[in-house]
């Protein structure tokens, strides 16, 4: 039973609540939220492989990746310092795609993505297939600003948005779950918006 | 089951108001009395939630300003243009009041004494607030870590703890830097520019004593910050970083 602010009534924006999760209010804008500088890495020396336990590991150049068959989707985003933003566009190759030159091996149940400067987040595989998660180079038809992940990120838009990791640079498939950077750091391994899943514990 | 003391979770928790500063016209710092709290690293924050009658509710983050060796816990919180939750702590709340929060969050933007030194504290605006705690936190150890603080206002009324970075400054051995970036006062002899590479290569400790830095502020502060002491040659790793923006 949460106890009742004195004088409280809110502003009440008004929201699908369908579509805002419970603690998160929408923003218009587009806020930063990354740990340490930001990389800017040239295209020309940017790649993205993907490794561990795959039957073919791969990597590609920027040219090669994107080249593979890209899709548009409009979604909403939630991050975990209780911002959503709601119908944002993206631009990017449907992690199926990536995962079906692969071909994840059958013990494969877990991914770690890993990004330029080293951060690191672990998702469970059903949470990437089946239409769930991107590499996205376009946000709002532009190419991806570098603050916010560009030239490329990951956009796995049902996950509280530290699952998305900006500037991306490859995933390895594994046997067994691995915590990232902010789930070593206290925050929840698998993060669901609609469960309220911020912290560890939750 | 909420209140239950299940391990490793972060459970909501009362705490009182016991005390409101008023820091600048824009920026207040409430002093709480909160009986379950854990104990917290300097650099860490809270979820604040409010509650209405009916149910409604809304949370927002903010940053400990104490050190973890204080009995009591300080947020402090920058009043913002249409702010629901901001707005609620500096028009409502009282002395008195209680508070529900929990905490502390984050395991990143911390500085503990094993990190060691030196270090460079880059505040814009209320970002000030992490670094307080870590500069009470190093007193409170009477660390000899050498300290540089380059804090970024708009105006010196706009300073955060400015009597006590003073105080810092005169005796702790805290090398304090302002840049006013809007309003200078007469005879105002700090930088009077947004932060930039050529304040930071004065300001910021030499490469090869491989300081650790902690910037805290708007994104576009931290954003100019970071990239900046990067292109100096700064290694990314040990340049921690914060980004608030100005959404609640």
């Amino acid at each position: 039973m949460a106890l009742i602010s004195r004088g409280f009534h809110g502003r009440r924006p008004a929201v699908d609540p369908t579509r805002v999760p419970p603690g998160q209010y929408v923003t218009t804008d587009f806020p930063v939220l990354s740990a340490g500088p930001t990389p800017r890495t040239p295209r020309e020396r940017w790649s993205f492989g993907i490794r561990g336990a795959v039957t073919t590991p791969r990597s590609w150049s920027w040219d090669e990746f994107w080249s593979l068959p890209t899709e548009t989707v409009t979604v909403d985003i939630h991050c975990v310092t209780k911002w959503s933003k709601l119908d944002t566009v993206w631009t990017g190759v449907s992690l199926d795609a990536v995962l079906a030159l692969a071909v994840p091996s059958t013990t494969a149940r877990y991914l770690t993505a890993w990004s330029e400067g080293g951060y690191t987040t672990n998702l469970p595989l059903e949470a990437v297939t089946g239409g769930k998660a991107w590499i996205a180079r376009e946000f709002g038809g532009e190419a991806l600003h570098p603050e916010h992940g560009g030239p490329a990120r990951l956009l796995v838009p049902r996950l509280y948005f530290w699952k998305s990791a900006k500037w991306v640079r490859g995933i390895e498939l594994r046997e067994h779950d691995a915590p990232g950077f902010w789930e070593v750091n206290g925050y929840h391994n698998y993060g669901d918006p609609w469960k309220e899943q911020r912290y560890q514990g939750d | 089951m909420e209140g239950a003391a299940l391990p490793g979770r972060l459970n909501w928790q009362a705490a009182t108001v016991i005390d409101l500063i008023d820091e600048t016209p824009r920026v207040r710092s409430i002093v709480l009395e909160c009986p379950q709290w854990p104990g917290h690293r300097a650099g860490q924050h809270v979820d604040i939630r409010l509650t209405a009658d009916d149910g409604y509710q809304a949370q927002r983050s903010y940053s400990i300003a104490n050190a973890p060796e204080e009995a009591q816990l300080m947020l402090t919180v920058e009043r913002l243009e249409d702010g629901e939750v901001s707005s609620y702590l500096f028009d409502e709340l009282r002395r008195g009041d209680a508070l529900e929060l929990r905490g502390p969050i984050g395991g990143y933007f911390v500085w503990t004494k094993e990190m060691g030194g030196p270090l460079l504290l880059v505040a814009g605006g209320s970002g000030i607030v992490p670094l307080r705690s870590i500069l009470r936190h190093r007193a409170a150890l009477h660390s000899a870590v050498p300290v540089r603080l380059l804090y970024s206002a708009r105006a010196l009324d706009d300073v955060v703890y400015r009597d006590e970075l003073q105080r810092i400054a005169d005796g702790e051995g805290v090398d304090v830097r302002y840049t006013l970036t809007r309003q200078q006062p007469p005879g105002w002899t700090g930088y009077d520019r947004r932060i930039d590479a050529l304040m930071l290569r004065e300001v910021a400790w030499p490469i090869d004593a491989r300081p650790m830095t902690y910037i805290c502020g708007p994104t576009s502060f931290v954003e100019a910050a970071a990239s900046a002491l990067v292109a100096l040659g700064h290694d990314g790793p040990r340049i921690k970083t914060e980004r608030f923006g100005p959404t609640g």
